[in-house]
């Protein structure tokens, strides 16, 4: 076992992130459950505990994964290049820096922002841990050479992650924290860029995945592959805008923001083109696991693109910003496209997780179909819950927000039902190569 | 440079008079990152879902009494906040300076035919 994970350190990102994954799964029913059952868990800090713990687990799964996978892949391609004791300071300061957050939490003691609510202290080691990531991937990846897009998606989403990372800490200078609105936008900015950066180290990881499984090496040095990458970072460098519609700014940032969100139209009639190729291989390739994930991957593109939008228009997002619509997008994003993406890297990249596996047992396509299902009924219902919230904020009549939420709880229900069946399914699906990698290490 | 416009400090109107005091609201501020109280409220549709939106709290027609009743003495989800008097007003003090700032009331925008919006002049 150690004698494996000194050969392939790069593991224990994977290893560190699916216990981050079954982490973000359970306190998310749990804070879930808290809409139904208000005096739930105060014992354990209710929900102002448990809502940043789920989120905070959420983002480090996608990170620890995404960074894992990265170094994983990068290993294919240079074998020899890896330094390993890059790879465990970088895990030391990532263990120092989430144990830290968690351990704010679990004290109550907060003091940062909107999904980074722990101390900022903690913030130091989680930095330099990306620090570390971003000179590991300049060690391996030679400047001389001609870069496929997924070396270029790699290198951006590390760099603008962890320029972004800093700007999310600007709110610590009392100028830039007075000005309310300034304030503000900065922080849609930085959640939408720091977003954009994670999305491009996994989107890149997904054109390694393709190339992988076509055998086909044009396809992340074609023309197409590059047109989509730029259009990924003019949107992670611009497209924030229409978190701010409702902010008192100027009406040309409104403007552009909104022009900004729909050149997305252009991904989606991508898509849309691609869409009947896609299922034509898929009815050959679906089997294979690594693919499916793929494949659902892309059904959660499409959906989460016209639902983003969609919302994107100012006169529809001002009926769902600040309801569960926005919350539906970034579960439709984060679990159906992200966390599917880092899925089908951990099956194809993590050593020997599928050697024993030519034949996947029937419980794990249950797990898939149900984590697929449930997605999609959370999904629903938080789009249901946030529309009834919408055409509430818009009465002339309102009635009061505590019995809009007991009108509410019929899609808080159906989201607790969904969210419970999603962390069984999800779980099954992530710790099954996870186990598989640890028996196979006893056997080794 | 579309991103560094957010950094001009002329890029953000203040559509009121500033009638509150500055340092006061700004220890509020850190009073309510401390308290984590924007996993439950919102400001501008920022924050969680659990509880109402609080940017225009502070002239509800209930009254500041009411206000400090509620943070103090907490509801069917809101636990309670023991702040001490001088925390307190701090943390009003944020929740005037939010109020100041504009309204995060949807009803308050004009909807265009292009699907742009624009806040009404009051």
């Amino acid at each position: 076992m150690i004698r494996k994970i000194k050969k392939y350190p790069e593991a224990l990102f994977l290893i560190l992130a699916s216990l981050l994954l079954g982490m973000a799964l359970l306190s998310g029913v749990m804070a879930g459950l808290i809409y139904l059952f208000p005096n739930l868990f105060q014992h354990l800090g209710g929900f102002k505990m448990l809502r940043p713990w789920h989120v905070s687990s959420a983002v480090f799964w996608i990170l620890t994964s995404a960074s894992g996978l990265m170094m994983l892949a990068l290993r294919e391609i240079h074998p020899t290049r890896t330094v390993p004791g890059l790879i465990a300071l970088q895990i030391l300061l990532l263990l120092i820096g989430i144990f830290g957050v968690f351990y704010s939490y679990s004290i109550g003691d907060f003091g940062g922002r909107e999904y980074w609510e722990f101390n900022p202290i903690w913030a130091l080691p989680i930095g330099l841990a990306w620090c570390i990531h971003l000179l590991h991937f300049f060690t391996i990846v030679s400047v001389n050479q001609s870069w496929p897009v997924y070396y270029w998606m790699w290198m951006t989403g590390s760099v603008f992650f962890l320029f972004t990372f800093l700007e999310n800490y600007l709110w610590m200078i009392p100028e830039i924290r007075q000005d309310l609105i300034r304030d503000m936008t900065i922080q849609w900015k930085v959640n939408g860029s720091l977003v954009g950066s994670w999305n491009q180290l996994i989107y890149g990881t997904a054109f390694y995945l393709m190339e992988k499984t076509s055998g086909n090496k044009e396809l992340a040095k074609s023309r197409l592959s590059f047109l989509l990458y730029f259009l990924g970072l003019f949107n992670l460098m611009f497209n924030w805008g229409h978190h701010i519609y409702t902010l008192p700014t100027e009406s040309y940032v409104r403007l552009i923001a909104y022009a900004v969100s729909m050149t997305e139209w252009i991904f989606l009639a991508r898509i849309f083109y691609f869409w009947k190729q896609n299922i034509r291989s898929a009815k050959a390739q679906f089997p294979y696991f690594p693919y499916r994930f793929l494949m659902a991957a892309d059904f959660w593109i499409f959906l989460s693109m016209a639902h983003a939008i969609l919302i994107s228009i100012p006169a529809l997002n001002l009926f769902t910003h600040g309801t569960h619509v926005t919350v539906a997008h970034a579960m439709g994003t984060t679990i159906g496209i992200n966390s599917m993406i880092i899925l089908s890297g951990i099956y194809q990249l993590l050593p020997e997780a599928n050697a024993s596996t030519q034949i996947y047992p029937s419980y794990l396509r249950h797990s898939f179909w149900i984590a697929q299902g449930s997605l999609l009924v959370f999904w629903i219902s938080l789009n249901g819950a946030g529309i009834t919230k919408g055409i509430w904020m818009h009465s002339h009549s309102q009635i009061s927000f505590s019995q809009l939420m007991t009108q509410s709880m019929p899609w808080f229900g159906a989201f607790v039902v969904s969210g419970t069946l999603l962390l069984l399914s999800l779980s099954t699906l992530v710790y099954f190569p996870i186990l598989n990698y640890f028996k196979n290490s006893v056997k080794s | 440079m579309y991103s560094a416009t957010i950094y001009q400090l002329d890029s953000t109107p203040i559509l009121k008079p500033i009638t509150y005091k500055v340092e006061l609201a700004d220890q509020g501020k850190i009073i309510w990152q401390q308290n984590n109280c924007s996993t439950c409220h919102q400001i501008y549709g920022l924050g969680g879902y659990l509880g109402p939106d609080l940017t225009n709290i502070y002239s509800h027609p209930a009254g500041i009494n009411y206000l400090k009743g509620i943070i103090r003495g907490g509801s069917k989800q809101m636990p309670e906040f023991k702040f001490t008097d001088s925390e307190m007003d701090a943390l009003l003090e944020f929740l005037h300076s939010v109020d100041q700032s504009g309204t995060a009331d949807p009803r308050n925008f004009t909807l265009h035919p292009n699907g742009n919006i624009s806040p009404k002049v009051p």
